[in-house]
């Protein structure tokens, strides 16, 4: 059975069934779901793929439940995951917010498609980039992935359990349709060649061990059920023993930290990719299946010797705002094609707008920009 | 060295009110299975959640079971704190969804014995679906419901165990919703244990509670519980006392009736007992055989 763990060699496949291998491959061992498109394909190949591996799949009775499953299988020790749409990404949003509070390590793949409501069950959008950041109430750390073809599917699929491993939280792959349903070559690596990282474990005794309390980089070692470490988890507001406390004090702390968990290890975790930045006088930032289109307005726009680069986040969250910055330093104007009303393109204003201008370039979804359209956007900017 | 520190500071009460020299006292016997320094609790005196808590802490003790291998899982309300209480790996998750927890829980890791204690609004109300689908699936898992028939915790509101005609705060004209049969939901929904007790049949339902940690699949026992402050004082039932002494007249023991038949009314009898008690396949039998089958090629469809 352990040969057909990770299915080393290329592949044709679709950008659902890359990032299930992927989960597969960096050790999810259970997954709950349920089934709605566009990211119906991540459940149905779960559901083949991991009773081969010794894993467990169960199909909920809604996204509420999905979400709840995979916190309590990831408390029992297990890697998981969940997979969903908008309308299921929106019911999880209330067990999003119990895993950030307590600091549970799971994956979400979000396969974005047309909202609000239900939408555009078929057709493509980018809606969801805020709601990943501010969907659930209160402050939270958020870590988010926006893969543009299968290949980054399956990798982001991998960092994003290490992720979650390392820095104790749900993380969220945002695919979007094009790119969930997009068919292409999908390199999948040796084992030895996929690193992989699991949460730490309490070197203490039961009872020296605080379950809440951070090491040096604010995560605090878990320990699981069963273990002997009788931990208590609360959404509530709580001590480093793990135990209610309602005043502002605690609130502070303990919010405090699960999002400076993030902050402050945001170099660590930031992603991107850079074309052509230096000496630009406009850079495209584009994400997502948009990126694609992005990089061939580029190539025109160059073709006729203007000076344009892209950035693509693969982190969408946290933002590289630091990056963005510094490139404002030069950068004229900035072109931030996306498949919504403005939700990216508002970040990055708010990185540049002191030294430089940004175009949004706004699709309301069920279609990407073509690189016309983005090179437009361009030559209006330059 | 927590018990001590508890010691120390309730001496001097102890000492001077009863007389007592130091050493005449100690530990209760189930300070053991509770977190230390989380007593005093939050629950109104006449509340029946003590008790509650307090038959599963010995029907654990009696079932031999090991205590790490133990966990309860809590939604939200009064009855969702049982699992800060208790010194055992638990869990207090999001309002409604201690199933679902528990159910990964329990698929997560299948050496643990999974309890979802929490209160009648949570499990039925925001999380009923998921309550006909655990037991549906039979996942084993044990759900303990404390029924008090209306939301404690946020001063209470009808719900949907209230009986019929009750005053809560949100039914000033009484309640005009037909009541959650709750163990007949149960049986029909599929659990393989169902038993109903009220907190005074503290015997008999640590019985149940540890027949229930015993038994493989979905079990589910609900105990009748007074909420004198929320619940009692509206519908004039009195204390918790009277609630219990209401409890010793109208109670009916019946095994194994006929669940239909135990719908609660106002000033009704109040039918008890050990409904259902069955074997059947859990979720995890049923997933190990039917992969293992298919994977050998002795069954199921290949593909």
């Amino acid at each position: 059975m352990n040969q057909r763990e990770i299915l080393t060699g290329e592949h044709f496949m679709n950008g659902d069934e890359a990032s299930a291998e992927g989960a597969i491959a960096a050790g999810c061992r259970f997954f709950a779901g349920y089934p709605i498109t566009p990211a119906t394909e991540i459940a149905e190949r779960m559901s083949r793929r991991l009773p081969e591996v010794g894993g467990i799949y169960i199909q909920m009775e809604d996204e509420l439940a999905s979400m709840g499953a995979i916190l309590g299988a990831s408390w029992a020790g297990v890697k998981t995951m969940t997979a969903t749409s908008g309308p299921g990404f929106s019911l999880m949003m209330e067990n999003y917010g119990l895993g950030v509070m307590t600091e549970t390590p799971c994956v979400i793949v979000d396969i974005m498609r047309g909202g609000p409501s239900t939408g555009l069950p078929t057709l493509v959008s980018q809606g969801d980039v805020m709601q990943s950041r501010w969907g659930t109430h209160g402050d939270i750390g958020v870590i988010a992935f926006t893969p543009s073809s299968p290949q980054e599917m399956f990798d982001c699929t991998i960092k994003a359990f290490n992720l979650s491993e390392q820095f104790r939280l749900p993380v969220v792959v945002l695919g979007d349709e094009i790119v969930g349903h997009m068919t292409e070559k999908v390199v999948i690596p040796k084992k030895e060649d996929i690193k992989l990282y699991s949460r730490r474990k309490p070197k203490v005794k039961p009872n020296n061990y605080l379950p809440f309390a951070p090491d040096d980089d604010l995560v605090p070692p878990m320990a699981c059920a069963g273990e002997g470490y009788n931990v208590h988890v609360t959404g509530l507001t709580h001590d480093e023993r793990g135990y209610p406390v309602i005043n502002a004090e605690a609130q502070e702390k303990l919010v405090g930290r699960i999002v400076d968990k993030i902050r402050k290890n945001a170099n660590k975790i930031i992603e991107y990719e850079e074309i052509k930045t230096r000496g630009s006088d406009v850079v495209v930032v584009a994400y997502g299946s948009v990126s694609r289109c992005g990089k061939e307005a580029v190539r025109m726009a160059r073709a006729e010797k203007m000076n344009v680069g892209l950035l693509r986040p693969l982190t969408i969250w946290p933002f590289p705002e630091k990056r963005l910055r510094k490139l404002s330093e030069k950068v004229k104007a900035f072109v931030v094609p996306e498949v919504n009303y403005g939700q990216i393109a508002f970040e990055v204003e708010r990185c540049v707008a002191s030294n430089s201008q940004t175009l949004l370039l706004p699709k309301m979804g069920g279609d990407i920009h073509t690189p016309e359209d983005i090179f437009k956007g361009i030559k209006e900017m330059i | 060295m927590d018990i001590e520190r508890s010691r120390d500071r309730f001496a001097p009460h102890y000492l001077e009110h009863e007389k007592w020299k130091l050493g005449d006292y100690g530990a209760h016997p189930i300070d053991k299975y509770l977190r230390p320094g989380r007593i005093p609790h939050i629950w109104c005196s006449g509340c029946g959640l003590g008790i509650s808590m307090t038959c599963f802490i010995s029907a654990l003790e009696e079932s031999g079971l090991p205590l790490d291998k133990n966990c309860v899982v809590s939604g939200i309300g009064c009855t969702g704190r049982v699992a800060g209480y208790l010194k055992l790996d638990s869990y207090h998750t999001t309002h409604g969804r201690p199933i679902p927890f528990a159910t990964g829980l329990k698929l997560g890791n299948p050496e643990l014995t999974v309890t979802v204690f929490s209160g009648d609004g949570d499990l039925f109300a925001i999380g009923g679906n998921h309550f006909i689908h655990a037991a549906r699936r039979n996942v084993d898992i044990n759900v303990i419901c404390v029924n008090n028939f209306n939301y404690g915790m946020t001063g209470g509101q009808v719900g949907p165990t209230t009986h019929l005609k009750a005053r809560t705060t949100t039914t000033p004209y009484g309640n005009f919703e037909q009541a959650f049969n709750l163990p007949h939901v149960a049986v029909a929904s599929g659990a393989v244990y169902v038993a109903r007790w009220t907190t005074l049949h503290a015997r008999r339902l640590k019985a149940s509670i540890k027949e229930a940690l015993l038994k493989k699949g979905f079990c589910f026992i609900e105990i009748i519980a007074p909420c004198p402050t929320a619940y009692g004082r509206r519908n004039r039932l009195g204390t918790g006392l009277n609630e219990m002494k209401y409890y010793k007249e109208h109670s009916v023991i019946r095994h194994n009736a006929d669940p239909a038949e135990a719908e609660l009314v106002l000033g009704g009898d109040i039918l008890v007992g050990k409904f259902r008690d069955e074997e059947k396949p859990t979720f995890l039998d049923m997933q190990k055989e039917g992969t293992l089958d298919v994977m050998s090629g002795k069954g199921g469809s290949k593909k």
